[in-house]
């Protein structure tokens, strides 16, 4: 099994030249048997290696050296241990599903158009696994930059449309700044440590200065927040919702997204050893969490809901990293790649039978026109409502309990986020699903269930979304039925583990469960009868305008940054650059219209420039000796 | 005789042909002048000439140091009277077309 390691992020590049060099010449079905086999095939391998580190620990190898220069040598190697086989599983997993879901959504697209897409579907697979399967940081870094590629090949995928290319580059954009951090991270570790193995590293950690520690840590933590869409680097994941569907499912809710949260928790070392990053992580993850949440509440797009529902989770993750809760946040990982796939694959599912609307305000009632699609969305907005024995339940408790056990405040905050979600999402069900059917006639005589590609991978996600929290039910309901916590012990070996009163723990639970459901009860109520359709004024036209954020980005940065480009474009080029090569040009054409008087055609004026020569060079001949010491001098 | 005469006559034959080249504009004039710097500096080599064999002949007798520059004036000579039955040739072709030996008929080359 050791040996099929490479074939794990191999099969998909695979998948990814064949699709993307013959996508002129092979066929719709060929085209989605390869891009859905590929990654079959590596999920199968995957789960064989999954047993395998789960009976006989990491596995480690190293194929060949990827950088080998004097004092520093970097291995190209793959380790697959607990953290990175769950990943793996995930992304191979989920990523299959959205496959075959995809070969069904995209198959209106015109061929080539078709194999693109999966060419980089696969592209992205490929890239996804090299991060989470390399044995260092810089491997982690190639995937880390080839996942930021597909997002923006993705997003951008129908290049036609303006809106759509600026979403891909203001994606590509956010993700760099946060990427130039990340690889400052790795500078600093290598200029300390000369290493960048994940063993040599957290074994030396301990020689670090704080200073260090605290700064390499924080360097990374940009780099997560460009990548996971934190505060202050979030605004690109919204209008990343331009991509497809599936795309936005597979990248922008389940897999790439979560890379962030799974490099800290592969730095968990690191990062139990600086006080203030933890801090600053936990903040920014609360922070991130309920601007979010409060911004979902508003919007009418129904990607655009699930996208900021996708930030605020990803919020509550990095709250879990905060408080030392790694294998919550992981395990958070795990559920919401299930119930958010869901949900999006679900969304896509609606938008296909509406027609390409995305507006829930002119949707209703789709309860009984989509049974399938409407009850698995169900299912995973109780998921993320955190309403038990639903997955979401189970991941979201154990960072709710580590953050109580570090600060209660935390934890208000928290809840306060969990009854927000619960109130958007079930907003956002209600107005879909329930009431009457607000679309025009054309729509309504045209809505359909959606075809068997595209209900199998939602069936299989629902009952995911149901069963996946039972691996990490917490010790209070059943003692040593947290199997996943388990697992991932030799990896987050940092992980705090929160010691509190049985009383203290049900009742938590009991409080945010209650809220959580106070709030499901309200919007159900609210929304499934008479549907906000107005537009939002006051604090509503706040929230629904996303707290002005990108105004303000556009304000601060993108506005004075195109004022330069336009100085140095109409200044400093114009007059600068274009001066300097049109001056030459016209002091050569000025010169030459002197010197051209020259040749008046007067046989005696040669000469006399002929003997003026000869003179010039028997003069310099003579004194030969003397100009070369006198240049000799000067230079 | 001092060898400075021999120079002094020979600088002021050759300027004497430069002024002419440069100033004259009859081709013959011309040709005449360059005529005398030729034999400008023919006289200057047998005078230097003369004098290097004087000076060697007085240490050893019977020896020919200095006498190739009395060689190299005839082949002066004789490359001079190629050149002439050349420059001849031209001038009585331009004479033919321009009815006049005037140079700065030549200058149909300009512009």
């Amino acid at each position: 099994m050791n040996q099929l390691v490479y074939l794990v992020p191999l099969l998909p590049l695979a998948g990814f030249l064949i699709n993307g060099l013959f996508r002129k010449s092979l066929s719709k079905q060929v085209v989605s048997l390869i891009g859905c086999g590929v990654i079959l095939i590596a999920f199968l391998i995957s789960l064989g290696l999954f047993w395998q580190v789960k009976s006989n620990g990491p596995i480690i190898q190293t194929y060949f050296n990827f950088i080998d220069i004097e004092g520093l040598t970097i291995p190209f190697s793959f380790q697959v241990d607990a953290l990175s086989a769950l990943f793996m599983l995930i992304i191979t997993g989920v990523g299959f599903l959205i496959h075959v879901y995809s070969a069904s959504y995209m198959i209106e697209e015109t061929e080539p158009h078709f194999a693109r897409y999966f060419s980089y579907l696969n592209l992205f697979v490929f890239s996804m696994l090299l991060l989470v399967m390399g044995g260092n940081y810089l491997i982690l870094f190639l995937g880390w930059e080839g996942v930021g590629l597909c997002s923006y090949l993705l997003i951008g995928y129908w290049f036609k449309n303006n809106d759509y290319n600026n979403a891909a580059k203001k994606a590509f954009i956010m993700n760099r700044i946060g990427d130039v951090g990340f690889l400052l991270g790795i500078f600093w570790l290598i200029a300390k440590l000369g290493t960048v193995n994940y063993g040599n590293v957290f074994s030396a950690a301990v020689n670090l200065s704080a200073v260090d520690v605290t700064g390499i840590t924080l360097l990374f933590f940009i780099g997560a927040t460009g990548k996971s869409a934190q505060i202050p680097l979030y605004t690109w994941l919204p209008d990343a919702m331009a991509g497809p569907t599936p795309v936005s499912a597979l990248i922008h809710a389940a897999t790439m997204v979560t890379a962030g949260v799974y490099m800290i928790a592969r730095s968990n070392v690191l990062y139990s050893m600086s006080a203030i990053t933890e801090n600053i992580i936990a903040i920014i993850g609360i922070g991130t969490a309920l601007l979010a949440a409060t911004i979902a509440i508003k919007q009418n797009d129904i990607k655009k809901v699930l996208a900021y529902s996708t930030v605020s989770q990803l919020g509550y993750m990095f709250l879990g990293l905060g408080v030392g809760a790694y294998s919550g946040a992981v395990f958070h990982v795990m559920t919401h790649a299930f119930f958010k796939a869901l949900l999006f694959l679900g969304a896509g599912s609606v938008i296909h039978a509406m027609g390409s609307e995305q507006d829930i305000r002119k949707m209703g009632g789709l309860r009984k026109y989509m049974p399938v699609t409407h009850i698995t969305f169900l299912l995973a907005c109780l998921a993320i409502s955190g309403i038990p024995p639903f997955s979401g339940f189970f991941s979201k408790d154990e960072i709710l309990a580590a953050a109580y056990a570090k600060n209660p405040i935390y934890w208000v905050l928290g809840v306060t986020g969990a009854a927000l979600t619960a109130f958007y999402m079930f907003r956002l069900y209600a107005t879909t699903f329930l009431g009457n059917f607000r679309g025009t006639h054309e729509q309504e005589h045209y809505l359909h269930e959606s075809p068997a590609a595209i209900t199998f991978p939602l069936i299989v996600l629902a009952i995911l979304s149901v069963i996946g929290g039972w691996v990490g039910i917490p010790a209070v309901m059943i003692p040593g039925a947290n199997v996943f916590h388990h697992f991932l012990q030799p990896v987050l070996t940092t992980e705090v583990v929160s010691e509190m009163p049985h009383t203290t723990e049900w009742l938590l639970m009991g409080v945010s469960v209650a809220i959580a459901t106070i709030a499901i009860l309200w919007a159900l109520g609210k929304f499934s009868k008479h549907p906000e359709l107005g537009e939002p004024s006051g604090v509503g036209k706040f929230l629904a305008n996303k707290w002005y954020i990108d105004e303000l980005y556009d304000g601060l940065v993108v506005n004075p940054l195109n004022k330069f480009a336009g100085f140095l474009k109409n200044v400093v080029e114009k007059r600068g650059i274009d001066g300097i090569v049109n001056g030459v040009g016209r002091f050569v054409l000025y010169a030459s219209r002197q010197v051209r008087l020259i040749q008046s055609g007067q046989v005696g004026g040669y000469i006399l420039f002929m003997v003026l020569a000869m003179i010039v060079l028997m003069l310099i001949w003579i004194n030969d000796g003397y100009i070369y010491t006198y240049l000799s001098k000067i230079f | 005789m001092p060898i400075q005469y021999y120079i002094f006559l020979s600088l002021a034959l050759f300027c004497i042909g430069i002024a002419g080249v440069l100033t004259r504009r009859n081709a013959i004039i011309i040709f005449m002048s360059i005529e005398l710097m030729l034999n400008a500096v023919n006289l200057l080599l047998v005078a230097f000439s003369k004098m290097h064999h004087a000076v060697a002949t007085a240490i050893d007798k019977g020896n020919t140091v200095g006498t190739d520059g009395q060689i190299f004036v005839f082949f002066v000579m004789v490359v001079a009277a190629a050149e002439v039955s050349v420059g001849l040739a031209i001038i009585v072709m331009m004479y033919r077309n321009a009815h006049s030996v005037d140079v700065n008929f030549l200058n149909r080359l300009k512009n």
